[in-house]
């Protein structure tokens, strides 16, 4: 439904763009404030459903039970409003924004158009208002949210149709938009930080949505406070934006700072590092990665939503949104390509000794978004946004149909009191069967990831890798190289693991058990119809951004493209000025090729080598003999290694939080409880000690009282006398 | 004259002190805090004669607060004695916090 519309409007804004010409109509934003406002306003509504409900379901919540009028009886009006409701606004969003989107495609926009609701802070020379920027990039980020969040929701209606705590789910979700709409949308980094940190909190809520379970509330409150070593830095660096800039408005700041800021100095250097290490937090990449993975404990499609599609590409966003900054820094921009390029090799071979299949999909997402920080790192922000793009229509199409395999597995075990893991891909296999539009979608999100042409993976991450190759024969060239090397393998990588993961789940023996095997079923509509609009968009959503040399040697000489390098046209009012400091300053590396070689070459050489890996993994992991989880064998030498994760969590648990944990032990024994309470306690007993001796001379005898009388006129006539 | 007058003053109210020191009769503290006043007539008395009749005057003041608190003393010791059957201070201790 959202596909050919959106399709269809670009199409007709290209022509109109070219009709115009330069001199189109200025843009003119339709409710840019109701756009936020719809989905806060589907949480305040789902939010009253959700307290109206607790009085019947808290119980069910408490106890993990099911709710009686899900067997056979009539939903209550709490558990079916949200479904209207929640997707609800989310979709009228979503056609907003579209029109918005429409509108701006046929018009001239070179500067964002800012809107100011109102002055928020205003304390001497700091002033903050709340305001929203719309410009390209936002737009972009907006159509991705809200699209992708309406087809979420929508799923969820399906996935969460059963849960006691539906209404309270759905108004965190809607939560959750309006503040990821918050932080695209606004136009200071002070509003971004409400969105940043809106977003980290609900995140909080939904790993832990199923909060009775301890291990799912530890989950939340780990990512929680992983986030907020990154929040630190960011807070820091907004800090230095102020006392450097006086202001925190995006528009002014990225005016001023080609002025202010020398090229590669050590205050904008220091500046996108704090920036980088704000969006190693949310973007989950390295050292900051460790909460991703345990945040699966999440309702799966809070997964795709939050830790696949939007949440976690906050960081990437950033960055780009930072970008004359982080252009004007080449150090702080190599350390972000850096940090992407290991965490993208990092996490994928993490990925290959998973057997949770939720767990291989978040450590995909984490070694994708470490190509989306190559991307924005290399300063082709037009591609790392892309990549963000592309990479939320087929990760959320990824996490969705491993949400109807575990709602099918769920259901199977359930059935037959089975309590094995029905996210253990050991305990899958041969759902093909059982699931034909899943398995269908699922390949072809497998596919785009892996990089194969035509799927929408394979535009934008070869794209990412392009640049990251071209930028090899300029300054820093060696580690453009490594960069280089570094993005291939792990595209290898993932070929690998994502075959091996449709393989186990999908293909081969069915190892769920006969009687089991009876329960699993095809998702309902409402969960498949959305994994049908994802695998279409993982499909073609790549278009939109083919490399002219790769339209006019294959499909647009025959009509079949209608556009090429949109993207890059659509993000270049704002990405300009960065690109414009980078050609200055380190080379103009846009229309470089890498190592030489043309795109219609490397395309061709990067699919036949993905395809390659692709069906040698299927044949290999075809051919091994996977027993249930049950009955599986522990993991040796160096695949135990990757299945304990290279023993991150260990590591960071014995260096950082038992240190932790001990230094704020030391801090509570000894410095509080010794030392602050001691001096405070130590008055007291000295005072008390001080009247006991005094005490002593009041012995209520008269003589005694006489004695001290003589005593004292003695001393006093001794002081006269003397 | 003079001299040996307040010599004998300083002995009288040196008796006195360690009367009311020492002693644990109260009648026989009560008797020492009188030598005690009374040492100190005889020395406003020895020194009138060279200072003028202001001492002699004084002399009276004291012998007047003496009387009245012979009163009221001895009737508080009185009422103890009732109250005890003893006149020892050192059973009377609760004069204290």
């Amino acid at each position: 439904m959202t596909l050919p519309l959106t399709f269809f409007a670009l199409q007709e804004g290209i022509e109109i763009q070219a009709a115009h010409g330069p001199a189109g109509e200025a843009f003119s934003p339709f409710l840019p404030g109701v756009i936020i406002l719809l989905p806060l306003l589907g949480f305040l509504l789902n939010g009253a459903l959700a307290l109206a409900a607790s009085r019947r379901s808290s119980a069910a919540v408490r106890e993990g039970t099911e709710l009686d009028f899900l067997e056979g009886g009539r939903r209550p009006l709490t558990h079916w409003l949200p479904t209207w409701i929640g997707p609800g606004v989310v979709g009228l969003a979503f056609a907003i924004v579209l029109v918005n989107f429409t509108r701006m495609l046929g018009a001239e926009l070179h500067e964002p158009i800012i809107r100011h609701y109102w002055t928020w802070m205003n304390t001497g020379a700091f002033s903050v208002d709340a305001a929203l920027q719309l410009d390209q990039l936002s737009m972009v980020m907006m159509l991705v949210v809200t699209g992708v969040s309406f087809l979420i929701h929508v799923f969820s209606v399906g996935y969460m149709g059963e849960d006691p705590g539906y209404p309270r789910y759905f108004a965190y979700l809607n939560l959750f938009v309006f503040f990821m709409l918050t932080l695209v949308m606004g136009a200071s980094f002070p509003v971004l930080f409400v969105g940043w940190e809106g977003v980290g909190f609900c995140s909080y809520i939904l790993i832990g949505y199923w909060f009775t379970d301890r291990e799912k509330s530890d989950a939340g409150k780990k990512a929680f406070v992983v986030n907020r070593i990154g929040d630190f830095g960011f807070l820091v660096a907004m800090l230095l934006i102020f006392t450097t800039f006086g202001t925190l408005n995006f528009v002014e700041i990225f005016e001023a700072a080609p002025e202010t800021l020398a090229y590669g100095g050590g205050l904008v250097t220091a500046m996108t590092l704090l920036l980088l290490l704000g969006a190693t937090g949310k973007s989950a990449q390295i050292p900051l990665y460790v909460w991703l993975p345990d945040a699966m404990a999440g309702p799966t499609p809070v997964s795709a939503l939050i830790h696949a599609a939007t949440m976690v590409t906050a960081g990437v966003y950033m960055v780009a949104r930072t970008s004359v900054l982080f252009a004007l820094a080449p150090v702080g921009g190599l350390s972000v390509a850096l940090i992407g390029a290991a965490t993208a090799l990092f996490a994928a071979t993490i990925g290959l000794a998973q057997y949770d299949i939720k767990k291989v999909l978040a450590y995909s997402t984490i070694s994708q978004l470490g190509y989306m920080f190559v991307g924005v790192g290399v300063g082709a922000y037009a591609a790392g946004i892309f990549h963000l793009m592309t990479h939320a229509f087929f990760k959320a199409l990824l996490f969705l149909g491993s949400g109807a395999v575990i709602h099918s597995m769920h259901h199977a075990f359930h059935h037959t009191h089975n309590h094995a893991d029905p996210q253990d891909m050991r305990n899958m296999g041969g759902l093909r069967r059982f699931m034909p539009i899943t398995w269908l979608t699922m390949w072809v999100a497998t596919l785009a990831i892996s990089g194969i042409w035509p799927f929408a993976g394979f535009f934008s991450k070869d794209e990412i890798i392009w640049m990251a190759g071209a930028r090899a024969a300029g300054s820093y060239g060696g580690w453009f190289v490594l960069i280089w090397v570094m993005a291939l393998a792990a595209a290898m990588i993932t070929a690998v693991y994502m075959t091996r993961l449709m393989v186990m789940t999908f293909h081969g023996e069915n190892r769920t058990g006969q009687d089991e095997a009876r329960h699993l079923h095809e998702a309902p509509w409402v969960m498949w119809v959305p994994l049908a609009i994802l695998a279409f968009l993982a499909i073609f959503g790549g278009w939109v951004n083919v490399p002219l040399e790769i339209h006019d040697s294959f499909l647009g000489g025959y009509g079949l493209l209608p556009m090429s390098e949109w993207m890059h046209e659509w993000l270049h009012p704002v990405a300009a000025v960065a690109t414009e400091i980078q050609a200055a300053n380190a080379g103009d590396f846009g229309h470089l090729s890498p190592f030489g070689g043309g795109e219609v070459m490397w395309a061709v050489l990067s699919t036949l080598l993905a395809l390659v890996v692709v069906l040698a993994t299927a044949r290999v992991v075809g051919g091994f003999r996977i027993l249930p989880a049950a009955d599986s064998a522990a993991a040796e030498g160096f695949k135990k290694v990757l299945f304990r994760k290279y023993y991150v969590d260990e590591i960071y648990d014995s260096i950082v939080v038992q240190p932790l944990i001990r230094a704020s032990r030391f801090a509570w024994k000894v410095v509080d409880q010794g030392i602050v309470d001691g001096i405070v306690n130590g008055l007291g007993h000295f005072a008390r000690a001080l009247g006991w001796i005094g005490s002593l001379f009041q012995t209520g005898t008269v003589n005694t009282y006489a004695l001290f009388l003589a005593i004292g006129v003695l001393v006093i006539l001794g002081v006269v006398a003397f | 004259m003079l001299t040996e007058a307040l010599v004998v003053s300083a002995m009288l109210f040196v008796v006195g002190t360690f009367g009311v020191l020492i002693r644990r009769n109260a009648i026989v503290m009560f008797l020492c805090i009188e030598l005690q006043l009374n040492a100190v007539n005889l020395s406003f008395v020895a020194f009138s004669r060279y200072l003028g009749i202001d001492g002699q005057v004084f002399v009276f003041f004291v012998m007047t607060v003496a009387a009245a608190e012979a009163a009221v003393g001895l009737a508080i010791i009185i009422s103890i004695f009732r109250h005890y059957e003893t006149v020892n201070v050192d059973n009377f201790n609760l004069l204290k916090w």
